[in-house]
Protein backbone atom coordinates (compact mmCIF):
# COMPACT_ATOMS: atom_id res chain seq x y z
CA UNK A 1 0.00 0.00 0.00
CA UNK A 2 1.46 3.41 -1.30
CA UNK A 3 -1.27 5.93 -1.17
CA UNK A 4 0.88 8.91 -1.63
CA UNK A 5 -0.02 12.36 -1.84
CA UNK A 6 1.40 12.62 -4.65
CA UNK A 7 -0.91 10.44 -6.83
CA UNK A 8 -3.73 12.74 -5.56
CA UNK A 9 -1.76 15.79 -6.55
CA UNK A 10 -1.77 13.86 -9.85
CA UNK A 11 -5.05 13.03 -9.82
CA UNK A 12 -6.22 16.66 -9.64
CA UNK A 13 -3.72 17.59 -12.08
CA UNK A 14 -4.88 15.51 -14.72
CA UNK A 15 -7.81 15.94 -17.12
CA UNK A 16 -10.26 13.46 -16.00
CA UNK A 17 -8.99 13.06 -12.23
CA UNK A 18 -10.70 16.89 -12.16
CA UNK A 19 -13.67 16.17 -13.86
CA UNK A 20 -13.93 12.79 -11.94
CA UNK A 21 -14.04 16.00 -8.72
CA UNK A 22 -16.31 18.05 -10.68
CA UNK A 23 -18.58 15.02 -11.29
CA UNK A 24 -18.65 13.68 -7.55
CA UNK A 25 -18.69 17.11 -5.83
CA UNK A 26 -21.91 17.50 -8.42
CA UNK A 27 -23.64 14.48 -7.61
CA UNK A 28 -23.48 15.76 -3.74
CA UNK A 29 -24.90 19.30 -4.25
CA UNK A 30 -27.73 17.51 -6.91
CA UNK A 31 -28.93 15.21 -3.99
CA UNK A 32 -28.46 18.26 -1.46
CA UNK A 33 -30.73 20.09 -3.54
CA UNK A 34 -32.87 17.24 -4.16
CA UNK A 35 -33.54 17.47 0.17
CA UNK A 36 -33.82 21.16 0.32
CA UNK A 37 -36.75 20.95 -1.88
CA UNK A 38 -38.25 18.29 -0.31
CA UNK A 39 -37.94 20.22 2.90
CA UNK A 40 -38.99 23.42 2.02
CA UNK A 41 -42.15 22.58 0.40
CA UNK A 42 -43.17 22.08 4.06
CA UNK A 43 -43.78 26.00 3.75
CA UNK A 44 -47.13 24.50 2.07
CA UNK A 45 -48.35 22.16 4.45
CA UNK A 46 -48.33 24.62 7.35
CA UNK A 47 -46.21 26.74 9.60
CA UNK A 48 -45.84 24.50 12.48
CA UNK A 49 -44.29 21.53 10.51
CA UNK A 50 -41.97 24.09 8.66
CA UNK A 51 -41.14 25.70 11.93
CA UNK A 52 -40.69 22.27 13.06
CA UNK A 53 -38.29 20.94 10.62
CA UNK A 54 -35.76 24.05 11.02
CA UNK A 55 -35.77 23.37 14.30
CA UNK A 56 -35.28 19.54 13.69
CA UNK A 57 -32.13 21.01 11.17
CA UNK A 58 -30.76 23.01 13.89
CA UNK A 59 -31.25 20.28 17.00
CA UNK A 60 -29.85 17.55 14.63
CA UNK A 61 -26.84 15.61 16.83
CA UNK A 62 -27.22 18.20 19.48
CA UNK A 63 -26.43 20.64 17.00
CA UNK A 64 -23.57 19.30 15.63
CA UNK A 65 -24.95 18.54 12.50
CA UNK A 66 -25.80 21.24 10.75
CA UNK A 67 -22.33 22.69 10.96
CA UNK A 68 -20.93 19.19 9.58
CA UNK A 69 -23.20 19.22 6.76
CA UNK A 70 -22.45 23.22 6.27
CA UNK A 71 -18.70 22.18 5.94
CA UNK A 72 -19.07 19.06 3.52
CA UNK A 73 -21.33 21.85 1.36
CA UNK A 74 -18.51 24.20 1.64
CA UNK A 75 -15.82 22.10 0.63
CA UNK A 76 -18.67 20.24 -2.23
CA UNK A 77 -18.65 23.81 -3.65
CA UNK A 78 -15.29 24.79 -3.45
CA UNK A 79 -14.15 21.93 -5.18
CA UNK A 80 -16.43 22.06 -7.64
CA UNK A 81 -15.88 26.00 -8.49
CA UNK A 82 -11.91 25.61 -8.36
CA UNK A 83 -11.92 22.82 -10.49
CA UNK A 84 -14.83 24.21 -13.33
CA UNK A 85 -13.32 27.43 -13.38
CA UNK A 86 -9.63 26.00 -14.17
CA UNK A 87 -10.92 23.60 -16.78
CA UNK A 88 -12.66 26.21 -18.35
CA UNK A 89 -9.44 28.23 -18.63
CA UNK A 90 -7.68 25.36 -19.86
CA UNK A 91 -10.40 24.92 -22.21
CA UNK A 92 -10.30 28.29 -23.59
CA UNK A 93 -6.34 28.26 -24.28
CA UNK A 94 -6.44 25.09 -26.09
CA UNK A 95 -7.61 26.90 -28.73
CA UNK A 96 -5.80 29.98 -29.29
CA UNK A 97 -7.14 30.99 -32.25
CA UNK A 98 -10.94 30.70 -32.90
CA UNK A 99 -12.82 29.75 -36.03
CA UNK A 100 -13.42 32.76 -37.94
CA UNK A 101 -16.81 31.04 -39.26
CA UNK A 102 -17.69 29.03 -35.86
CA UNK A 103 -20.71 26.13 -36.10
CA UNK A 104 -22.10 23.98 -33.77
CA UNK A 105 -23.68 20.30 -34.55
CA UNK A 106 -24.98 18.87 -31.51
CA UNK A 107 -23.65 21.02 -28.49
CA UNK A 108 -26.95 22.38 -25.99
CA UNK A 109 -27.13 25.99 -25.09
CA UNK A 110 -27.20 25.01 -21.89
CA UNK A 111 -23.80 23.41 -22.28
CA UNK A 112 -22.26 25.99 -23.55
CA UNK A 113 -22.89 28.41 -20.93
CA UNK A 114 -22.09 26.05 -17.71
CA UNK A 115 -19.83 28.59 -16.49
CA UNK A 116 -22.09 31.45 -16.65
CA UNK A 117 -24.84 29.40 -15.51
CA UNK A 118 -22.46 28.00 -12.18
CA UNK A 119 -21.08 31.73 -11.53
CA UNK A 120 -24.59 33.34 -11.72
CA UNK A 121 -25.71 30.07 -9.47
CA UNK A 122 -22.85 31.10 -6.71
CA UNK A 123 -23.38 34.86 -6.41
CA UNK A 124 -27.10 34.24 -5.65
CA UNK A 125 -25.62 31.06 -3.14
CA UNK A 126 -23.55 33.73 -1.13
CA UNK A 127 -26.82 36.51 -1.29
CA UNK A 128 -29.00 33.09 -0.10
CA UNK A 129 -26.69 32.65 3.00
CA UNK A 130 -26.51 36.67 3.74
CA UNK A 131 -30.67 36.57 3.83
CA UNK A 132 -31.62 33.26 5.22
CA UNK A 133 -28.36 31.96 7.45
CA UNK A 134 -26.87 34.62 8.61
CA UNK A 135 -29.43 37.23 8.50
CA UNK A 136 -28.53 40.20 7.76
CA UNK A 137 -31.93 42.09 8.26
CA UNK A 138 -33.01 42.83 11.19
CA UNK A 139 -36.30 42.33 10.10
CA UNK A 140 -35.83 38.53 9.58
CA UNK A 141 -33.81 37.96 11.65
CA UNK A 142 -36.16 39.03 14.85
CA UNK A 143 -38.72 36.51 13.42
CA UNK A 144 -35.97 33.96 13.65
CA UNK A 145 -34.79 35.03 16.95
CA UNK A 146 -38.35 33.74 17.86
CA UNK A 147 -38.28 30.81 16.37
CA UNK A 148 -40.89 31.97 13.38
CA UNK A 149 -38.76 30.09 10.07
CA UNK A 150 -41.70 29.89 8.69
CA UNK A 151 -42.87 33.21 8.89
CA UNK A 152 -39.14 34.85 8.40
CA UNK A 153 -39.33 32.55 5.00
CA UNK A 154 -42.73 34.27 3.98
CA UNK A 155 -41.13 37.66 4.82
CA UNK A 156 -38.11 37.31 2.71
CA UNK A 157 -40.16 36.49 -0.33
CA UNK A 158 -42.60 39.20 0.12
CA UNK A 159 -40.06 41.75 -1.59
CA UNK A 160 -40.39 41.58 -5.28
CA UNK A 161 -36.82 41.93 -6.23
CA UNK A 162 -35.76 39.04 -3.97
CA UNK A 163 -38.21 36.85 -5.68
CA UNK A 164 -37.57 38.25 -9.13
CA UNK A 165 -33.41 37.00 -8.37
CA UNK A 166 -34.35 33.77 -6.68
CA UNK A 167 -36.29 33.16 -9.85
CA UNK A 168 -33.49 33.99 -12.04
CA UNK A 169 -31.15 31.94 -10.43
CA UNK A 170 -33.25 28.93 -10.69
CA UNK A 171 -34.12 29.26 -14.04
CA UNK A 172 -30.26 29.22 -14.71
CA UNK A 173 -29.65 26.49 -11.99
CA UNK A 174 -32.07 24.69 -14.46
CA UNK A 175 -29.82 24.83 -17.50
CA UNK A 176 -27.03 24.30 -15.12
CA UNK A 177 -28.39 21.01 -14.22
CA UNK A 178 -30.30 19.96 -17.53
CA UNK A 179 -26.14 19.50 -18.58
CA UNK A 180 -24.84 18.45 -15.70
CA UNK A 181 -27.08 15.89 -14.49
CA UNK A 182 -26.75 13.96 -17.58
CA UNK A 183 -22.78 14.89 -16.99
CA UNK A 184 -22.44 12.92 -14.48
CA UNK A 185 -23.17 9.93 -16.04
CA UNK A 186 -20.85 10.24 -18.59
CA UNK A 187 -17.86 11.64 -16.84
CA UNK A 188 -18.59 9.03 -13.91
CA UNK A 189 -18.40 6.40 -17.11
CA UNK A 190 -21.75 4.89 -16.54
CA UNK A 191 -23.62 6.12 -19.90
CA UNK A 192 -23.56 4.63 -22.94
CA UNK A 193 -25.59 4.49 -26.19
CA UNK A 194 -28.23 2.34 -24.61
CA UNK A 195 -28.78 4.39 -21.24
CA UNK A 196 -28.41 8.04 -23.22
CA UNK A 197 -31.98 8.15 -24.22
CA UNK A 198 -33.03 7.50 -20.55
CA UNK A 199 -29.87 9.45 -19.06
CA UNK A 200 -31.18 12.98 -20.93
CA UNK A 201 -34.53 12.38 -19.86
CA UNK A 202 -34.24 11.98 -16.06
CA UNK A 203 -31.78 15.06 -16.29
CA UNK A 204 -34.53 17.36 -18.05
CA UNK A 205 -37.01 15.44 -15.70
CA UNK A 206 -34.78 16.22 -13.02
CA UNK A 207 -34.22 19.90 -13.42
CA UNK A 208 -37.33 20.66 -14.57
CA UNK A 209 -38.82 19.32 -10.98
CA UNK A 210 -35.64 21.89 -9.22
CA UNK A 211 -37.41 24.49 -10.97
CA UNK A 212 -40.43 24.47 -10.72
CA UNK A 213 -40.57 23.17 -6.91
CA UNK A 214 -37.78 25.78 -6.09
CA UNK A 215 -39.93 29.19 -8.17
CA UNK A 216 -43.43 27.69 -6.81
CA UNK A 217 -42.30 29.40 -3.38
CA UNK A 218 -41.61 32.97 -4.26
CA UNK A 219 -44.21 33.12 -6.73
CA UNK A 220 -47.26 31.99 -4.25
CA UNK A 221 -45.81 34.40 -1.45
CA UNK A 222 -45.00 37.59 -3.94
CA UNK A 223 -47.36 37.25 -6.86
CA UNK A 224 -50.17 35.21 -4.83
CA UNK A 225 -50.04 36.52 -1.57
CA UNK A 226 -49.58 32.94 -0.05
CA UNK A 227 -49.16 33.57 4.06
CA UNK A 228 -49.82 36.90 4.26
CA UNK A 229 -52.06 37.28 6.70
CA UNK A 230 -50.45 33.96 9.01
CA UNK A 231 -47.79 36.46 8.62
CA UNK A 232 -49.54 39.33 10.37
CA UNK A 233 -50.78 37.84 12.97
CA UNK A 234 -47.70 36.34 13.65
CA UNK A 235 -45.87 40.11 13.67
CA UNK A 236 -48.45 41.37 16.14
CA UNK A 237 -47.98 38.57 18.25
CA UNK A 238 -44.32 38.96 18.70
CA UNK A 239 -45.53 42.85 19.09
CA UNK A 240 -47.56 41.79 21.81
CA UNK A 241 -44.96 39.87 23.27
CA UNK A 242 -42.33 42.19 23.37
CA UNK A 243 -44.48 45.47 24.32
CA UNK A 244 -45.74 42.79 27.50
CA UNK A 245 -41.92 42.45 28.63
CA UNK A 246 -41.96 39.13 27.76
CA UNK A 247 -39.55 38.85 24.68
CA UNK A 248 -36.70 38.25 27.04
CA UNK A 249 -38.72 34.94 27.99
CA UNK A 250 -39.11 33.64 24.85
CA UNK A 251 -35.58 33.98 24.09
CA UNK A 252 -34.41 32.08 27.08
CA UNK A 253 -36.99 29.05 26.20
CA UNK A 254 -34.79 29.21 22.85
CA UNK A 255 -31.77 28.34 24.57
CA UNK B 1 -21.74 24.25 -62.86
CA UNK B 2 -21.96 26.03 -59.34
CA UNK B 3 -20.26 29.49 -59.20
CA UNK B 4 -19.56 29.74 -55.01
CA UNK B 5 -17.39 32.09 -53.09
CA UNK B 6 -14.76 30.77 -51.01
CA UNK B 7 -13.37 32.12 -47.76
CA UNK B 8 -10.29 30.70 -47.45
CA UNK B 9 -7.89 30.85 -44.48
CA UNK B 10 -4.08 31.36 -45.73
CA UNK B 11 -1.23 31.68 -43.78
CA UNK B 12 2.56 31.86 -45.08
CA UNK B 13 3.78 29.78 -42.03
CA UNK B 14 3.49 28.69 -38.23
CA UNK B 15 4.94 32.34 -37.14
CA UNK B 16 3.06 34.65 -39.61
CA UNK B 17 -0.23 36.37 -39.02
CA UNK B 18 -2.88 34.47 -41.11
CA UNK B 19 -6.19 35.86 -42.96
CA UNK B 20 -9.22 35.32 -45.04
CA UNK B 21 -8.75 35.65 -48.49
CA UNK B 22 -11.92 35.21 -51.11
CA UNK B 23 -12.19 33.64 -53.97
CA UNK B 24 -14.14 33.24 -57.11
CA UNK B 25 -14.77 29.55 -57.73
CA UNK B 26 -16.92 29.74 -60.74
CA UNK B 27 -17.84 26.46 -63.50
CA UNK B 28 -17.21 23.72 -60.75
CA UNK B 29 -18.63 20.63 -61.99
CA UNK B 30 -21.29 19.15 -59.67
CA UNK B 31 -19.59 15.95 -60.04
CA UNK B 32 -16.49 17.13 -58.46
CA UNK B 33 -15.29 16.29 -54.77
CA UNK B 34 -14.29 19.10 -52.56
CA UNK B 35 -11.08 18.41 -52.90
CA UNK B 36 -11.29 18.52 -56.90
CA UNK B 37 -12.83 21.95 -56.24
CA UNK B 38 -10.01 23.01 -54.78
CA UNK B 39 -7.58 21.34 -57.68
CA UNK B 40 -9.87 23.36 -59.72
CA UNK B 41 -9.68 26.74 -58.26
CA UNK B 42 -5.45 25.95 -57.18
CA UNK B 43 -5.25 25.40 -61.02
CA UNK B 44 -6.72 28.76 -61.61
CA UNK B 45 -4.52 30.41 -59.19
CA UNK B 46 -1.11 28.88 -60.13
CA UNK B 47 -1.81 29.87 -63.92
CA UNK B 48 -2.70 33.69 -62.90
CA UNK B 49 0.74 33.21 -61.06
CA UNK B 50 -0.21 33.32 -57.66
CA UNK B 51 0.58 30.74 -54.83
CA UNK B 52 -2.04 27.79 -54.51
CA UNK B 53 -3.97 26.81 -51.52
CA UNK B 54 -2.15 24.15 -49.67
CA UNK B 55 -4.28 20.87 -47.81
CA UNK B 56 -3.33 18.06 -46.60
CA UNK B 57 -4.69 14.91 -48.70
CA UNK B 58 -3.69 11.52 -49.36
CA UNK B 59 -5.70 8.59 -50.00
CA UNK B 60 -9.18 10.95 -51.65
CA UNK B 61 -11.34 7.73 -50.14
CA UNK B 62 -11.87 8.21 -46.77
CA UNK B 63 -9.30 6.19 -45.27
CA UNK B 64 -6.04 8.05 -44.64
CA UNK B 65 -7.43 10.83 -42.21
CA UNK B 66 -4.88 12.84 -43.77
CA UNK B 67 -7.48 15.62 -45.43
CA UNK B 68 -7.93 18.58 -42.86
CA UNK B 69 -10.48 20.88 -43.86
CA UNK B 70 -13.06 23.15 -41.39
CA UNK B 71 -15.98 22.99 -43.76
CA UNK B 72 -18.44 26.60 -42.80
CA UNK B 73 -17.51 26.19 -39.38
CA UNK B 74 -17.13 22.15 -39.09
CA UNK B 75 -14.65 19.97 -39.79
CA UNK B 76 -14.85 17.67 -42.84
CA UNK B 77 -18.06 19.77 -43.30
CA UNK B 78 -21.45 19.21 -41.53
CA UNK B 79 -22.29 15.56 -43.51
CA UNK B 80 -22.25 13.09 -41.47
CA UNK B 81 -19.85 10.28 -41.59
CA UNK B 82 -17.78 11.57 -43.78
CA UNK B 83 -14.51 13.28 -44.69
CA UNK B 84 -14.02 16.01 -46.63
CA UNK B 85 -12.27 13.85 -49.60
CA UNK B 86 -15.27 11.81 -49.58
CA UNK B 87 -17.64 15.10 -49.59
CA UNK B 88 -19.02 16.06 -53.09
CA UNK B 89 -20.17 19.31 -55.03
CA UNK B 90 -23.58 18.67 -55.06
CA UNK B 91 -24.19 19.42 -51.71
CA UNK B 92 -23.80 22.94 -52.14
CA UNK B 93 -26.21 25.35 -53.90
CA UNK B 94 -25.08 28.00 -56.62
CA UNK B 95 -24.28 31.50 -55.23
CA UNK B 96 -23.28 30.39 -51.88
CA UNK B 97 -20.21 31.29 -49.59
CA UNK B 98 -18.36 28.36 -48.67
CA UNK B 99 -15.60 29.22 -45.62
CA UNK B 100 -12.32 26.81 -45.37
CA UNK B 101 -10.60 27.05 -42.55
CA UNK B 102 -7.79 24.37 -40.94
CA UNK B 103 -8.66 22.73 -37.95
CA UNK B 104 -8.28 24.87 -35.08
CA UNK B 105 -6.25 23.49 -32.31
CA UNK B 106 -3.34 24.93 -29.79
CA UNK B 107 -1.95 21.47 -30.15
CA UNK B 108 -2.23 20.77 -33.71
CA UNK B 109 -0.02 24.01 -35.18
CA UNK B 110 -0.53 25.28 -37.88
CA UNK B 111 2.09 24.59 -40.53
CA UNK B 112 0.96 26.48 -43.66
CA UNK B 113 -2.71 27.80 -44.94
CA UNK B 114 -4.84 24.58 -44.18
CA UNK B 115 -2.33 22.20 -42.88
CA UNK B 116 -1.47 21.57 -39.43
CA UNK B 117 0.96 19.24 -37.12
CA UNK B 118 -1.12 16.41 -35.99
CA UNK B 119 1.99 14.97 -34.65
CA UNK B 120 0.64 14.74 -31.54
CA UNK B 121 -1.30 12.21 -31.82
CA UNK B 122 1.81 10.01 -33.21
CA UNK B 123 3.37 11.12 -29.54
CA UNK B 124 0.08 9.62 -27.51
CA UNK B 125 0.13 6.55 -29.44
CA UNK B 126 3.55 6.23 -28.60
CA UNK B 127 2.82 6.70 -25.08
CA UNK B 128 0.60 3.44 -24.96
CA UNK B 129 -1.16 2.92 -28.20
CA UNK B 130 0.23 -0.34 -28.90
CA UNK B 131 0.86 -3.90 -27.36
CA UNK B 132 4.46 -4.44 -26.81
CA UNK B 133 4.61 -8.32 -27.03
CA UNK B 134 4.00 -10.37 -30.08
CA UNK B 135 1.00 -11.33 -30.22
CA UNK B 136 1.18 -14.47 -33.19
CA UNK B 137 0.06 -14.18 -36.55
CA UNK B 138 -4.05 -14.72 -38.09
CA UNK B 139 -4.13 -18.68 -36.87
CA UNK B 140 -3.60 -17.47 -32.80
CA UNK B 141 -6.49 -14.44 -33.10
CA UNK B 142 -8.43 -17.16 -34.38
CA UNK B 143 -7.78 -19.46 -31.40
CA UNK B 144 -8.42 -16.74 -28.51
CA UNK B 145 -12.48 -16.91 -28.10
CA UNK B 146 -13.55 -12.92 -28.00
CA UNK B 147 -17.06 -12.41 -26.76
CA UNK B 148 -19.00 -10.97 -30.01
CA UNK B 149 -19.89 -7.74 -28.27
CA UNK B 150 -16.49 -7.31 -27.01
CA UNK B 151 -15.26 -7.89 -30.77
CA UNK B 152 -17.81 -6.00 -32.31
CA UNK B 153 -17.18 -2.36 -29.75
CA UNK B 154 -13.11 -3.00 -30.39
CA UNK B 155 -13.92 -3.19 -34.59
CA UNK B 156 -15.57 -0.07 -34.05
CA UNK B 157 -13.11 1.52 -32.21
CA UNK B 158 -10.63 0.35 -34.45
CA UNK B 159 -12.03 2.06 -37.27
CA UNK B 160 -10.64 5.57 -36.39
CA UNK B 161 -8.24 6.58 -38.80
CA UNK B 162 -6.92 9.76 -36.52
CA UNK B 163 -7.72 12.41 -38.71
CA UNK B 164 -8.34 14.85 -35.91
CA UNK B 165 -11.61 16.20 -36.23
CA UNK B 166 -12.66 15.54 -33.07
CA UNK B 167 -10.37 17.71 -31.74
CA UNK B 168 -11.42 20.26 -34.40
CA UNK B 169 -14.50 20.51 -33.45
CA UNK B 170 -14.75 20.41 -30.00
CA UNK B 171 -15.42 23.68 -28.19
CA UNK B 172 -12.47 23.01 -26.04
CA UNK B 173 -10.21 20.96 -28.51
CA UNK B 174 -10.05 17.90 -26.61
CA UNK B 175 -8.60 14.34 -27.94
CA UNK B 176 -10.38 12.43 -25.99
CA UNK B 177 -12.78 10.71 -28.25
CA UNK B 178 -9.53 9.88 -30.48
CA UNK B 179 -7.40 9.12 -27.41
CA UNK B 180 -10.68 6.88 -25.95
CA UNK B 181 -10.87 4.88 -29.04
CA UNK B 182 -7.45 3.88 -29.50
CA UNK B 183 -7.14 2.74 -26.29
CA UNK B 184 -10.51 0.98 -26.10
CA UNK B 185 -9.86 -1.23 -29.26
CA UNK B 186 -6.86 -2.70 -26.99
CA UNK B 187 -8.07 -2.98 -24.12
CA UNK B 188 -10.98 -4.67 -25.46
CA UNK B 189 -9.29 -7.57 -26.95
CA UNK B 190 -7.58 -10.18 -24.89
CA UNK B 191 -4.22 -9.16 -26.63
CA UNK B 192 -4.17 -5.94 -25.27
CA UNK B 193 -5.77 -6.04 -21.66
CA UNK B 194 -2.53 -7.34 -19.68
CA UNK B 195 -1.29 -3.98 -20.58
CA UNK B 196 -4.90 -1.96 -19.96
CA UNK B 197 -4.08 0.08 -17.06
CA UNK B 198 -0.21 1.20 -18.26
CA UNK B 199 -1.83 2.32 -21.56
CA UNK B 200 -4.70 4.21 -20.25
CA UNK B 201 -2.10 5.96 -17.69
CA UNK B 202 0.20 6.76 -20.44
CA UNK B 203 -2.38 7.62 -23.11
CA UNK B 204 -3.83 10.36 -21.11
CA UNK B 205 -0.85 12.03 -19.82
CA UNK B 206 0.74 12.10 -22.83
CA UNK B 207 -2.56 14.06 -24.03
CA UNK B 208 -2.99 16.04 -21.23
CA UNK B 209 0.91 16.92 -21.83
CA UNK B 210 0.29 18.12 -25.18
CA UNK B 211 -1.89 20.51 -24.30
CA UNK B 212 -5.35 19.25 -25.36
CA UNK B 213 -8.54 20.52 -23.44
CA UNK B 214 -10.91 18.83 -21.56
CA UNK B 215 -14.03 17.13 -22.44
CA UNK B 216 -17.22 18.55 -21.43
CA UNK B 217 -20.00 16.11 -23.13
CA UNK B 218 -21.08 17.68 -25.30
CA UNK B 219 -20.87 15.34 -28.01
CA UNK B 220 -19.40 17.32 -30.87
CA UNK B 221 -16.47 14.65 -31.50
CA UNK B 222 -18.97 12.33 -32.15
CA UNK B 223 -21.24 14.13 -34.52
CA UNK B 224 -18.53 15.02 -36.99
CA UNK B 225 -16.38 12.31 -36.49
CA UNK B 226 -15.83 10.60 -40.39
CA UNK B 227 -16.09 7.11 -38.70
CA UNK B 228 -18.74 7.43 -36.37
CA UNK B 229 -16.88 6.77 -32.79
CA UNK B 230 -19.41 6.43 -30.09
CA UNK B 231 -18.72 9.14 -27.50
CA UNK B 232 -19.01 5.24 -25.18
CA UNK B 233 -15.92 5.06 -25.68
CA UNK B 234 -15.24 8.44 -23.49
CA UNK B 235 -17.22 6.96 -20.96
CA UNK B 236 -15.14 3.65 -20.89
CA UNK B 237 -11.94 6.23 -20.69
CA UNK B 238 -12.97 7.85 -17.74
CA UNK B 239 -14.48 4.95 -16.06
CA UNK B 240 -10.60 3.21 -17.08
CA UNK B 241 -8.85 6.13 -16.04
CA UNK B 242 -10.64 6.26 -12.39
CA UNK B 243 -9.74 2.28 -12.06
CA UNK B 244 -6.17 2.81 -13.12
CA UNK B 245 -5.06 5.59 -10.98
CA UNK B 246 -6.69 3.63 -8.35
CA UNK B 247 -4.62 0.82 -9.17
CA UNK B 248 -1.72 2.81 -9.49
CA UNK B 249 -1.92 4.60 -5.98
CA UNK B 250 -2.96 1.18 -3.68
CA UNK B 251 -1.88 -1.81 -4.98
C1 LIG C 1 -26.04 23.94 -6.48
C2 LIG C 1 -24.99 24.18 -7.15
C3 LIG C 1 -24.45 23.36 -8.29
C4 LIG C 1 -24.80 22.13 -8.76
C5 LIG C 1 -25.90 21.23 -8.25
C6 LIG C 1 -23.93 21.83 -9.86
C7 LIG C 1 -23.97 20.66 -10.58
C8 LIG C 1 -23.13 20.35 -11.62
C9 LIG C 1 -23.05 19.10 -12.27
C10 LIG C 1 -23.87 17.89 -11.91
C11 LIG C 1 -22.12 19.19 -13.26
C12 LIG C 1 -21.70 18.11 -14.24
C13 LIG C 1 -20.48 17.39 -13.79
C14 LIG C 1 -19.83 16.62 -14.90
O1 LIG C 1 -19.29 17.23 -15.83
O2 LIG C 1 -19.85 15.40 -14.84
C15 LIG C 1 -21.61 20.52 -13.24
C16 LIG C 1 -20.68 21.02 -14.11
C17 LIG C 1 -20.20 22.30 -14.07
N1 LIG C 1 -20.40 23.21 -13.06
FE1 LIG C 1 -21.72 23.04 -11.58
N2 LIG C 1 -23.07 22.86 -10.06
C18 LIG C 1 -23.34 23.82 -9.11
C19 LIG C 1 -22.69 25.00 -8.94
C20 LIG C 1 -21.70 25.48 -9.77
C21 LIG C 1 -20.99 26.71 -9.55
C22 LIG C 1 -21.20 27.65 -8.37
C23 LIG C 1 -20.14 26.87 -10.60
C24 LIG C 1 -19.25 28.06 -10.75
C25 LIG C 1 -18.13 28.09 -11.32
C26 LIG C 1 -20.30 25.71 -11.48
C27 LIG C 1 -19.64 25.51 -12.67
C28 LIG C 1 -19.73 24.36 -13.41
C29 LIG C 1 -19.10 24.19 -14.70
C30 LIG C 1 -18.26 25.22 -15.47
C31 LIG C 1 -19.39 22.89 -15.11
C32 LIG C 1 -18.98 22.26 -16.41
C33 LIG C 1 -17.89 21.30 -16.24
C34 LIG C 1 -17.78 20.46 -17.45
O3 LIG C 1 -18.73 20.44 -18.24
O4 LIG C 1 -16.75 19.82 -17.59
N3 LIG C 1 -21.24 24.88 -10.92
N4 LIG C 1 -22.22 21.21 -12.21
S1 LIG D 1 -7.60 12.21 -48.05
FE1 LIG D 1 -7.50 10.31 -47.05
S2 LIG D 1 -9.20 10.45 -45.73
FE2 LIG D 1 -9.42 12.25 -46.91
Amino acid sequence: MNLSSCSICQFWHSSIGKKLVVALTGLFLVMFLAGHLAGNLLIFQSSADFNEYAHMLHSMMHGWGVWIFRILMLVALALHVIATVQLTAANRSARATRYQKDATMVASRSSRMMIWSGLTVLVFFVFHILHYTVRVSPELKELADFDQNWAMTVKGFQNPLVSIFYIIAMALLCSHLSHGVASIFQTLGLRSRKTAGPITLLSKAYSLIIFVGFISIPISICFFGYGKEELQETEQMIEQAKSLGLDGILHEHRH
Amino acid sequence: MLNLTLKVWRQQNATSEGFIETYDAHDIPESASFLEMLDIVNERILNDGGEPIHFDHDCREGICGQCSLTINGIPHSKERGITACQLHMRKFKTGETIWIEPFRAKAFPLLRDLIVDRSAFDRIIGAGGYVSVRTGSAQDANNLPVAKTKADAAMDAAACIGCGACVAACKNASAMLFVSAKAAHLNLLPQGAPEKNKRVLGMVRQMDAEGFGNCTNQYECEAVCPKEISADNIARLNRDYAIAIADEAAV
